[in-house]
């Protein structure tokens, strides 16, 4: 029964994808299109939501402070990439025969998305083991520091276009091999689906219990025994598996190059879950889809105000922090009881004993003479 | 060996250079644990006050052409316009937020560095301009092929003479007991009756008058600046902040000369290993890792375990 | 909270046999038998640079007693506590736990072992709600993997029903039960140590360490207090080993007590041998 609730909201979920994408493509739906610009815009949107809530479980969920989030995403678009230029192109052409190409496509795409987010994951791994005996900011310049070493190290390889960016393979084959522009929105939105959900039921289980316990007292988490270092290390593997799949769709997308994988753009994901709420899932996408579109936004402004859009923008930026330092969300969720009817909470979330079935709205709410009262008991 | 001697004089140039930008970060870091990501760019507002000013005192002082006094000019100036912005940013944006999460701190610090690059770019464009030069350089043989410029003596004798006077500031003078006060604990030297937010403001002016200085100085040696200019090197200087313990002053200094030295070496000796000269970017952040490893809080930094 | 022995007994509960379980008792009568210590040291020391901060500790608290670790200000009463969990490692010397050395394993390896504690300065999760705070001191007996959290398994499903029961029915028993969705830290002062005792219970622990669990407790809470720390030692059959700077508290409750002054252990003994111990009054009045 839940195994069917749960299909079904995925399939409308899928078809509203569908629709959106279809919406989004050359021929529109219905006669319905999205001008091309602002498709791009939220492709890009869609790839920050999945860089954005999956950072959110290192800063805002563990309380670890991260910001080389592009590193993975680098691994992630640069490994995939490198499977389609150089080894899937025959795969693809063989399953075509047998199961059509948009399909062949499709298997192919999912493979190496998987490839990039197992690369990404790797790096996490490397990267988390050894960083993460460091605090606070020795720790988020330490993975400053491997995110750069990440780029530096594309920039000097040839094989994937160093410095000039990865258009696929320059001669291995008769015909220059470029990278197959696999990415659409329909992709995209279902990872960011994917990502979502992945997050919000780590979040809400022991684990996620775990890694909060890390962000809110560490020494007491150990206390209560939870393996500190092994849920960091484990917080930084996931997060890194799904910027790695970010990266995918990026690569597949637009030609990755070493500059779109600056530490700047690190910051970039930082400001969203910040501008966003630390710790709060929708407040992650929400900040993602202000920060794409923002300065798509000021690109409207008149004449001479036009150039001076982006010091508006890092104004705006700052004037934000000073005035809500907690983010849009403050931490708090909105809007997520489309999910949890879903998946439905746990039974014991309605309190046992007498109040056993009691609706919470009917229970009588704890007042401060009660509080009082059993202080006092 | 002629090259050996050249790569150090040169990587301790560069060193030199690093150190005085890191110092800003690490005092700014050690009175506020404010990561100050716009101080690179404020090392980049000293180089374009340096620039305004020299053509500015060439047009109407007369003093043109190269000259140890409009050097002289040149250089306090820009000093002083860097100190009045680092003191105007600390006033505007980050006292707001001082009190805030580590996070929102960093985010508003983001902000104000994409504040000022943008602003430059908008008003200067992002292309390169050609510093005028103050000083007839020519370079001095050693022995054998080792060789220094009279730009690079320049670089080694202001960095340290600011460095002596940032030495005698902090240990000897009463605001400088007030620096290393606020430093050790805020609340407490407030209730001292410190000004803490006068020292705060000293300490930035101070952070940033080093990296104006550093602006110049460099812009003598390679005499092109651009906006962007801060990101790479105040990320290194930040970097060097880091690996000599932040908070620490001669581990600023020390982390300054070493990666300076490193990436040149690289440069200079890498292709014999293996590592191509382009990896010299990667040095630095390699070496920060290495030593972040072995000693979690830097060179000279000291641990601090948490009471429980 | 006046739960007398003979009442709890006839409604026992699921939490209650759960934690029974994992602290079956056996206690000894002499006062320097040191064979049946469910906890012993080994002439621990910790030196902090020049500073020996506890100085060759023999300790041995057995099953199922109430233990009081005394002294005055600055004696290395939370030292101890520290190297007992695991947070310091001790210069020299051993511990014992259940009989296996756990002086070199790390703080959760020694939770894990049957080792929990509250701290002096409370620190509860202050981000979590009452339940919640409970809910994470169980990961230890969390039987849902990862897997079963992100595909929502069956397993998960009666994996937190099964923590959400248990945890309610501790906070039931300690009358927190009606905060479970205040945030912890919220809650008045002698309850948020009590909500600290019972996220250690929820640990399901055989050693409780109770770190000056009366500190800035007014007379009445105090009172509450001895109630409450004996209602856990004869309800769950716990050992607990309490630190602690009131002696009305400590003479209270605790069956025997040991007193450091500097790092070194002075004397041991039943209350009312403390109390008129002269080494003991000299270490508090003296100097």
């Amino acid at each position: 029964m839940k195994f069917l609730k749960r299909l079904l909201v995925a399939v409308v979920i899928g078809l509203v994808l569908y629709a959106l994408n279809l919406a989004m493509s050359k021929e529109g739906l219905f006669g319905i299109g999205v001008p091309l610009y602002q498709v791009d815009l939220w492709k890009l949107a869609g790839i920050n939501v999945i860089l954005a809530v999956s950072l959110n479980l290192i800063n805002g969920f563990t309380g670890q402070f991260s910001i080389g989030h592009v590193g993975f995403m680098a691994v992630g678009a640069y490994s995939s990439t490198f499977m389609t230029v150089y080894y899937t192109q025959g795969l693809e052409q063989s399953l075509a025969g047998a199961v059509g190409a948009g399909v062949a496509a499709a298997i192919v795409f999912l493979l190496v998305i998987i490839v990039g987010a197992i690369a990404a994951a790797i790096a996490g791994l490397i990267v988390g083991i050894p960083t993460l005996r460091l605090r606070g900011d020795y720790l988020a310049i330490a993975t400053l520091g491997f995110a750069e070493i990440i780029r530096i190290v594309i920039v000097n390889t040839n094989r994937i276009g160093a410095a000039t960016g990865f258009r696929g393979a320059v001669d291995p084959w008769p015909g220059r091999v470029t990278i197959p522009a696999y990415t659409n929105f329909l992709w995209i939105g279902i990872f960011d689906v994917v990502t979502i959900v992945i997050i919000y039921n780590i979040v809400n289980s022991d684990t996620g219990r775990a890694l909060i316990s890390i962000r809110e007292d560490e020494l007491a988490a150990q206390a209560m025994g939870v393996n500190t270092t092994r849920y960091k290390v484990t917080a930084f593997v996931i997060s890194a598996a799904l910027a790695g799949v970010a990266g995918a769709l990026y690569g597949h997308w637009r030609l990755p190059h070493p500059a779109d994988f600056t530490f700047v753009r690190s910051f970039e994901i930082i400001i969203m879950i910040v501008l966003g709420g630390m710790g709060s899932i929708t407040g992650a996408v929400l900040g993602a889809l202000v920060i794409t579109f923002l300065p798509e936004l000021l690109r409207q402004l008149p004449g001479e105000v036009y150039n001076y859009r982006l010091v508006i923008y890092a104004a705006l930026l700052i004037l934000i922090m000073i005035t809500r330092p907690q983010g849009m969300l403050g931490g708090r969720e909105i809007g997520f009881n489309w999910l949890k009817r879903a998946q439905r909470r746990p039974e014991g979330d309605t309190a046992v004993g007498a109040d056993k079935g009691v609706p919470i709205a009917e229970r009588d709410a704890p007042t401060a003479d009660h509080a009082k009262e059993v202080e006092n008991r | 060996m002629d090259t050996f001697v050249q790569q150090l004089i040169n990587g301790l140039n560069i060193g030199a250079i690093y150190a005085l930008i890191a110092l800003g970060y690490t005092m700014v870091y050690g009175i506020l644990r404010l990561i100050n990501f716009a101080h690179g760019d404020i090392y980049m507002v000293g180089a374009f006050a340096g620039y305004g000013l020299a053509y500015f005192i060439a047009a109407n002082l007369g003093l043109a052409g190269a000259s140890w006094g409009a050097l002289l000019i040149v250089l306090v100036g820009a000093m002083i316009t860097a100190a009045l912005v680092g003191m105007a940013i600390e006033r505007f944006a980050y006292r707001p937020v001082r009190k805030y999460s580590r996070m929102t701190t960093l985010i508003t610090a983001i902000g104000v560095s994409l504040l000022i690059e943008n602003l430059f770019v908008a008003r200067y464009g992002g292309m390169g301009r050609g510093f005028p030069q103050l000083l007839n350089d020519r370079t001095y043989q050693l022995f054998g092929n080792a060789a220094i410029s009279k730009s690079q003596i320049l670089i080694f004798v202001v960095s340290i003479a600011l460095m002596l006077l940032l030495q005698w500031i902090i240990y000897k003078t009463r605001v400088g007991t007030a620096m290393r006060a606020v430093s050790f604990n805020l609340n407490s030297s407030k209730l001292m009756g410190i000004n803490t937010d006068a020292i705060i403001t000293f300490t930035f002016a101070l952070g940033s008058a080093l990296a104006a200085a550093a602006g110049v100085l460099t812009a003598q040696y390679s005499p092109t600046i651009d906006p962007l200019m801060g990101i790479t090197t105040g990320l290194k200087a930040f970097v060097a902040a880091v690996l000599g313990g932040i908070g620490n002053i001669p581990g600023a200094v020390l982390g300054g000369l070493l990666i300076g030295v490193a990436e040149t070496m690289v440069v200079g000796y890498g292709a014999n290993v293996g590592i191509a000269s382009t990896y010299r970017d990667a040095v630095a952040f390699a070496i920060l890792i290495l030593v972040l490893l072995l000693r979690p809080s830097g060179l000279l930094g000291s641990t601090v375990q948490e009471k429980v | 909270m006046s739960g007398s022995t003979e009442q709890n007994a006839s409604r026992r509960t699921q939490a209650e046999s759960i934690l029974t379980e994992a602290a079956h008792t056996a206690r000894s009568q002499e006062v320097t038998d040191t064979s049946g210590a469910v906890l012993r040291t080994d002439k621990c020391t910790i030196r902090f640079g020049g500073l020996i901060a506890v100085n060759s500790l023999d300790m041995a608290v057995r099953e199922g007693e109430i233990y009081g670790l005394i002294g005055p200000n600055g004696a290395g009463k939370t030292t101890v506590f520290n190297l007992l969990t695991g947070v310091y490692e001790p210069t020299e010397g051993e511990i014992y736990f259940q009989g296996k050395r756990i002086d070199s394993l790390r703080p959760h390896q020694i939770a894990r072992r049957g080792v929990s504690r509250t701290f002096q300065n409370i620190r509860l999760f202050p981000g979590m709600t009452v339940l919640e705070n409970v809910l994470t001191a169980c990961h230890i007996h969390s039987r849902q993997s990862l897997a079963d959290a992100v595909f929502r398994t069956p397993r998960f499903e009666r994996d937190e029903r099964e923590q959400r029961e248990f945890c309610l029915e501790l906070l039931k028993i300690f009358g927190l039960e009606r905060f479970q969705n205040e945030g912890g830290t919220s809650l008045p002062y002698g309850n948020q140590r009590r909500l600290e005792i019972v996220r250690a219970l929820a640990t399901r622990p055989k050693l409780l360490l109770l770190d000056e669990p009366a500190a800035g407790m007014n007379p009445a809470e105090q009172e509450d207090l001895i109630e409450l720390i004996r209602l856990v030692r004869d309800r769950f059959g716990l050992t607990i080993l309490l630190v602690e700077h009131n002696m009305k508290v400590v003479m209270g409750i605790c069956e025997r007590i040991q007193v450091l002054d500097y790092g070194k252990p002075i004397a041991l003994g039943l209350p009312e041998e403390i109390r008129n111990n002269p080494k003991v009054i000299e270490a508090y009045l003296g100097d």
